[in-house]
């Protein structure tokens, strides 16, 4: 792969990558801790996204009121998000203007201030931002099905937390998970764009170097034992629409079956960033009228997660005969192996991606922090490798092993309003 | 310290920006980008929903969907087939005034995207069974829409706003017209508005911009339309006399959205840009600006709130938009309609208009750097007449917007006491 990359870890336990690309005059980067709602218990769900909203409030050098001025000033693009398994922050920026983030990221990974009244205002933000997603069927569903298909590991709740946490959660528990989490230990920051190695390396030790160590946090891991028997639920709601997402168990991002799986998920639903209008799937639901959409998608995660796919209804045919249609697809690839030329499809494809990828720049900053979340950055460069080298046996295999009805959780939207 | 070493800007000029228009009237923009092997392309025919009558709304959209569907050659599997199977994309939508369609793929997928492109503009057969498949989509799509608090706030916006105007109509029309939509409506259509008068392609990406203009003369350069009718002239906008507001109920959603708005310029109009400035201040900038600042940041009522500025061939819209909780929709538009009333009386500081100049300015190789982000810039440029050295100028003309133009433009478009007003939400 072009651009290597540089990979360093401070004295005090931060790994920091660097990858030189000298194609316009801009760099991106991105800190990465390893926190997300999967490090959170009951009663403070949604305190990693909470304390990432936190983080935008200020510090004494940085006060909220000017922070995001700062960076808007110089033309840069900023944000963050909280994911099941990582909490990251972003600033893609002209080259000549990224000291500002450095010194910005530095200071707020220990001296953010957390004052009562912004952490009153924020509440009701993420209150409303939760609101937003419960107008959506589909949220409702799919936080529905999460739930079912995790009783015991902390994959059990959605991201943005439970209502409940939203209204209790304190400042100070907010302060204390953020002083637990956020120290270097926990941290990998990683740059990509038009900069010198040497130069930037330095810059980030006088930066991150005088950060304290202070002791790495514990991850929470409660593994989920084995589902014994299909799980059905229904969720009700206003509208006209009927939805079902059937979860399956999909493995960790290092698993060796994940790759086998990558190329069955792409014959089944389509390759992620692309259509899907050819996949077995859409063809046999959409193309058949079963359903209006069918669509499917993985998360690379730390422990086992889950593969959704998420059928569309047509207001004509019941949920049953798009799920019996769903199971027949299923069944032809558990029956026989997959020919040959669908495994080089499925390798030009992500090829392809890959390409459309390598035009932007937080992209590739991106893809550095993001794999060293659950493998390492050799996940991503030998990726079209790995892909290339399974075999249609190991598709029928895995089909076979993961797709199973009795470890999966069927959840139907049904709508009570008119036709519902 | 990170001393950068990238040579140069990576701004469109008309040194390295190749224009040619084809003997058809095809109009070509193409530009290089080696530092990836792949390409975008994206364009637009003047074939929009403009040409629709009430009992059709939504034809353009139907047609333009139906494109990819069947064409004298390919069924929808076998088209779809040669895209996904080499990793590209290609889609096609509509507005008001135009058909528009984008693409990307690896480049030595660049012919095969082109062909697709010109048989799905040139020859789709409207197969009956495909019409009747998309309608059912498109009819779950528009049961959807009459649940999002968002879209309908938008819908009962625009109809306000743009009354009696071809802008105050849905392209994706309502469930009455979708159903009465036929096969021979979409062929008629089609035979009547696709053609290669006014039609624009730009192509960006790892190919010689000569190269990438034979690619389309190769395809699309053959292609006439005699009987191609061009579209009747925007009708006046009525002006908005006195406050209009109107609520759409939405039951048991737990959030309702809102947008407050008025007409905005033109995108050709010579105060757009201070307005543009204007409207960062007002609703963008930062944290979403003054709107962000007090709905968000001191208020904490509401996920988003901010401004936009649409601008477009003809009347544009100003507007705020908010998504709160039932309960505080009122309280939102009282400080939505405060920060209106401060703008227009005061206008930005100093500071603020400096902030927007220098964020415009900054972003701008950002907002390029990937091809499908410089394939936008090219149509924007052709569309709205810029002149392709307008990136060159970009920072002088961003610098010489002063306060009293933003107060100006302002004042304007925006009055307090004449605003439209549409919620949806329980």
């Amino acid at each position: 792969m072009k651009n290597p990359i540089t990979h360093v870890t401070l004295k005090n336990g931060m790994q920091v990558m660097l990858k030189e690309i000298h194609t316009a005059p801009i760099i991106s980067s991105w800190i990465w801790y390893r926190v997300g709602s999967r490090d959170e218990v009951t009663g403070k769900t949604g305190i990693s996204h909470w304390t990432e909203h936190m983080l935008f409030k200020g510090t004494r050098k940085f006060p909220g009121s000017t922070l995001d001025k700062s960076i808007s000033r110089d033309g840069g693009r900023w944000n963050a998000s909280t994911s099941r398994d990582s909490t990251r922050y972003y600033e893609t920026m002209p080259a000549d203007k990224i000291d500002l983030v450095l010194r910005l990221e530095a200071d707020r990974m220990i001296n953010t201030i957390f004052k009562e009244k912004e952490v009153a205002s924020e509440r009701t933000v993420i209150i409303s931002e939760r609101e937003g997603s419960e107008n959506e069927p589909v949220f409702q569903l799919s936080e529905a099905v999460q739930h079912a298909a995790f009783r015991i590991h902390s994959y059990h709740h959605e991201i943005i937390g439970d209502m409940a946490d939203l209204r209790s959660i304190a400042r100070d528990d907010l302060y204390n998970h953020y002083r637990t989490y956020y120290v270097p230990g926990n941290a990998v920051l990683a740059i990509a764009g038009d900069f010198e190695t040497k130069s930037m390396l330095k810059r980030i030790e006088d930066l991150f170097g005088r950060v304290p160590k202070g002791p790495n946090p514990p991850r929470l891991a409660r593994p989920e034992p084995e589902q014994k028997g299909e799980l059905r639920l229904t969720v009700e709601g206003p509208g006209e629409t009927s939805f079902t997402q059937i979860a399956y168990r999909f493995p960790n991002a290092t698993h060796p079956d994940y790759f086998p799986l990558q190329v069955f998920e792409s014959l089944l639903n389509g390759a992620s960033g692309l259509s899907y209008k050819t996949a077995r799937l859409y063809r046999a639901l959409v193309d058949k009228e079963y359903a209006v959409d069918v669509s499917g998608w993985s998360e690379a995660t730390i422990d086992p997660y889950l593969y959704r796919i998420t059928i569309t209804h047509r207001p004509d045919r019941k949920p049953e005969e798009a799920l019996a249609m769903l199971d027949d697809e299923i069944k032809k690839m558990q029956d026989g192996p997959i020919p040959e030329e669908e495994v080089e499809r499925a390798v030009k494809q992500a090829r392809a991606v890959f390409a459309y990828g390598s035009e932007n720049i937080t992209h590739q900053a991106f893809w550095m922090g993001y794999t060293a979340m659950f493998a390492d950055y050799s996940w991503y460069t030998k990726y079209l490798n790995k892909l290339a080298k399974v075999t249609p046996q190991d598709v029928q295999r895995v089909a076979q092993k993961y797709f199973q009805p009795h470890s999966r959780v069927v959840g139907t939207y049904i709508p009570k309003g008119k036709g519902g | 310290m990170a001393k950068p070493t990238s040579k140069m800007s990576s701004l469109p000029s008309p040194e390295d920006v190749f224009q040619v228009t084809l003997s058809n009237g095809i109009t070509v923009l193409a530009r290089s980008n080696f530092n990836s092997p792949s390409i975008s392309m994206g364009g637009y025919l003047p074939a929009g929903a403009i040409f629709e009558n009430d009992e059709k709304l939504g034809l353009a959209d139907f047609v333009a969907s139906m494109l990819m569907r069947g064409t004298q050659t390919r069924t929808f599997d076998e088209i779809y087939n040669e895209l996904e199977t080499t990793g590209a994309g290609m889609g096609f939508d509509s507005g008001v005034h135009n058909t528009s369609f984008g693409g990307r793929a690896l480049v030595e997928d660049l012919p095969l995207l082109l062909k697709l492109l010109a048989e799905s503009l040139q020859t789709p057969i409207f197969p009956k069974d495909e019409v009747e498949r998309l309608r059912a989509q498109l009819l779950t799509g528009l049961a959807l829409r009459a649940q999002d608090t968002s879209d309908m706030a938008d819908l009962v916006y625009d109809r306000m706003l743009y009354e009696g105007h071809p802008y105050g109509r849905p392209t994706d029309g309502f469930v009455e017209t979708v159903q009465s939509i036929t096969r021979k409506d979409m062929e008629k259509f089609h035979r009547l508005h696709f053609g290669p008068r006014g039609m624009v392609i730009a192509i960006v990406g790892a190919i010689h911009p000569k190269k990438a203009v034979e690619e389309v003369e190769r395809v699309l350069g053959g292609w006439q339309v005699p009987g191609q009718v061009e579209a009747p002239p925007l009708p006046p906008l009525k002006p908005v006399r006195k406050t209009l507001k109107s609520h759409h109920t939405i039951e048991g959603k737990s959030q309702s959205d809102l947008v407050v708005g008025a007409m905005g310029p033109r995108r050709k109009d010579f105060d757009y840009m201070a307005a543009s400035l204007g409207n960062s201040v007002l609703g963008q900038f930062g944290m979403m600006g003054r709107i962000g600042n007090v709905v968000r940041e001191k208020s904490g009522l509401a996920y988003y709130a901010y401004s936009s500025l649409h601008s477009g061939v003809g009347p544009g819209s100003w507007e705020v938009n908010a998504g709160v909780n039932p309960a505080n929709l009122k309280k939102a538009l009282g400080l939505i309609e405060m920060e209106l009333r401060r703008f227009v009386k005061n206008g930005v500081t100093k500071n603020e208009l400096a902030d927007s100049q220098a964020n415009y300015i900054g972003r701008l190789p950002l907002s390029l750097e990937s091809n499908g982000g410089m394939v936008n810039a090219l149509l924007n440029i052709y569309r709205y007449d810029l002149g392709m050295d307008y990136y060159q100028r970009y920072a002088s003309l961003v610098r010489s917007v002063t306060r009293a133009e933003v107060l100006e433009v302002a004042r304007k478009y925006i009055d307090p006491d004449r605003l439209v007003i549409a919620t949806a939400g329980p």
